[in-house]
């Protein structure tokens, strides 16, 4: 094998055991920021020894090896260190090997656990939403900090310094490492689920950037929640959230027309909707229903999802159905957007006057002052009264507010459709 | 990207023998490892050749043709659909498979064609044409 060939599987299969490896470790230091730096001292060893001995049978077990031989030698070299500089006296007398023996007693614990716990801990609210994300994809990712910053898209110096911050703050928090049960564990599991459907919209709708998606940060995300449905199978939430992504993911190859420019839902190909995921959508919405989480706000809009994934065509759409998953959603999860998408769906239902008569108190929200889907749909809802000029306007102000020049193209022609 | 991942047939298979127990509970653990890491998006296993026909194509004329047919090597025996990020960790993971067969066997890995890669070839008439095909093919 030529040297980079070696080279490339050794990192290739160090990126298959890392998020364990670390997960592993991190349970034994209560640590990830020394647990990742471990990791990679384990992955400078292999990079030197395998080429001459060959990938082991069990990579990963060698790798935990090698990195738990560090570990332990550090803990060692303080402890020799500590006990130099500390007085001498009887309530310090050294017990040399009972932490050592918990920490590797601890190692022994479910791997699954420790996943979830190293999930849960990169997904911490403590941190900001797009430092978690960062730290996720890069901990349970195994994403090099020049593909995250890719995919965001950032300089790789930005990420690079929220990665470190991100892990200083963990370390200064002085968090329990463990799964959280209990009353904080909804919200630590909501903590979770938000940072993984965040990676997954900067693939699915970038916001922005000179493209609309990026399918393969979709992919990340699709990726992370099947591995969180693998070790949660009991949560309905996580389920309600894969199928949201894997519906939404069938549409990737539809979204776009060849000049970039967006497709709205209604207007596309639906030969193009991957049908392998819109039935792993419709098993894991199943799941979630029968788990009793018909009415989480993931599995409602996974639910609305469905309804799109299950029309042949996008006249044969139940609307109503889906306005009265709206009805459910808005009383579940009451926000804006859901109000302006409840008007959307009204309009789909019931005529354009019915979403305009709903957009006034959606229109009053703070929070959407500068997003453009609010004015994109209520001159839609003009358009289709035929109050063109109107129309116009409100189409014009939402390409000045949407940063992405795609969409921002798409709803420049809408204006100009509506005449002079 | 996607791979499709192909068990290749040998005698074995073909005489339709059954897997052993260890390996029938080393196969499950691997698709549980599969599974675990989120790569796993479908698989199956396909019944020997002597269940199945081809059909030969040659001009206008179509030819059916009985199996089980001779060619082990070539023939499939089952096959995987996997969600990786590139050939090389396809290719690792397939490493990590139990061999699937008594005695020695090859397992294929083929990527998968995205939309993008026809992008080019396409005109705008053909491509609707498929379209139409996959949109029957579809429903729902």
């Amino acid at each position: 094998m030529a040297a980079t060939d070696i080279h490339r599987t050794i990192e290739t299969v160090f990126r298959i055991e890392q998020a364990r490896l670390i997960a592993g470790l991190a349970r034994m230091l209560r640590d990830v920021g020394r647990a990742e730096e471990l990791a990679q001292d384990a992955l400078v060893i292999a990079l030197s020894e395998w080429p001459r001995t060959g990938v082991p049978e069990k990579p990963g077990a060698w790798l935990m090896a090698t990195a738990k031989r560090r570990a332990i030698d550090d803990i060692r070299h303080d402890r020799m260190r500590a006990r130099k500089h500390a007085e001498i006296g009887p309530d310090l007398a050294p017990e040399p090997d009972t932490g050592i023996a918990d920490m590797e007693a601890a190692m022994d614990d479910d791997i699954g656990d420790e996943l979830l716990s190293l999930i849960f801990t990169a997904c911490h609210p403590v941190l900001s939403p797009e430092a978690r994300a960062a730290l996720t994809l890069r901990l349970i990712g195994g994403l090099t900090t020049d593909e995250i910053a890719r995919a965001f898209p950032s300089s790789e110096a930005t990420v690079a310094q929220r990665i470190v911050r991100a892990k200083k703050t963990l370390a200064k928090a002085g968090l329990a490492y463990e799964v959280p049960r209990g009353p904080e564990r909804q919200e630590r599991l909501a903590s979770v689920l938000e940072v993984i459907y965040l990676i997954f919209n900067e693939g699915y709708a970038a916001t922005a950037g000179e493209e609309l998606i990026r399918p393969s940060l979709c992919a990340e995300a699709l990726r992370l929640g099947r591995i969180v449905a693998r070790l949660m199978p009991d949560e309905p939430e996580v389920f309600g959230l894969l199928a949201l992504m894997e519906i939404q993911a069938s549409r990737l190859a539809a979204r776009q027309g060849p000049d970039g420019v967006p497709i709205p839902l209604t207007e596309q190909n639906r030969a193009r909707w991957d049908r392998l995921l819109i039935r792993r959508g419709l098993a894991a919405l199943e799941r979630a229903e029968a788990l009793g989480g018909a009415d989480g706000p993931y599995a409602l809009q996974a639910a609305l999802a469905a309804c799109h994934a299950r029309a042949r065509r996008a006249d044969e759409t139940d609307w109503r159905r889906i306005a009265g998953l709206y009805d459910t959603l808005l009383a579940v999860r009451p926000s804006p957007v859901v109000a302006l998408n409840r008007a959307v769906a009204y309009s789909m239902a019931l005529g354009p006057e019915a979403g305009l008569a709903l957009l006034g108190e959606v229109e009053r929200a703070e929070a959407l002052r500068s997003y453009a889907p609010l004015p994109a749909a209520k001159g839609d809802f003009l358009f289709r009264t035929g109050r063109l000029a109107e129309a116009r306007a409100q189409f014009e102000r939402a390409a000045a507010l949407t940063r992405n020049g795609p969409e921002r193209a798409f709803l420049l022609g809408r204006a100009a459709a509506c005449g002079p | 990207m996607r791979v499709m991942v192909l068990v290749k047939a040998t005698k074995d298979s073909e005489a339709g023998l059954m897997p052993s127990a260890e390996l029938l509970e080393a196969m499950g653990k691997y698709n549980e490892e599969l599974a675990n890491a989120g790569i796993m998006l479908a698989g199956e296993g396909l019944k020997p050749s002597s269940n199945g026909k081809r059909i030969a194509f040659d001009g206008a004329s179509r030819t059916v043709i009985d199996g089980p047919f001779a060619e082990t090597r070539e023939l499939v025996a089952g096959y995987w659909l996997w969600e990786v990020r590139d050939m090389a960790e396809a290719v690792e993971w397939v490493k990590r498979c139990p061999n699937p067969m008594p005695g020695p066997s090859e397992i294929e890995i083929r990527p998968i064609y995205e939309m993008a890669d026809f992008a080019e070839a396409l005109t705008p008439d053909i491509s609707a044409l498929h379209d139409r095909v996959r949109e029957k093919i579809g429903g729902s």
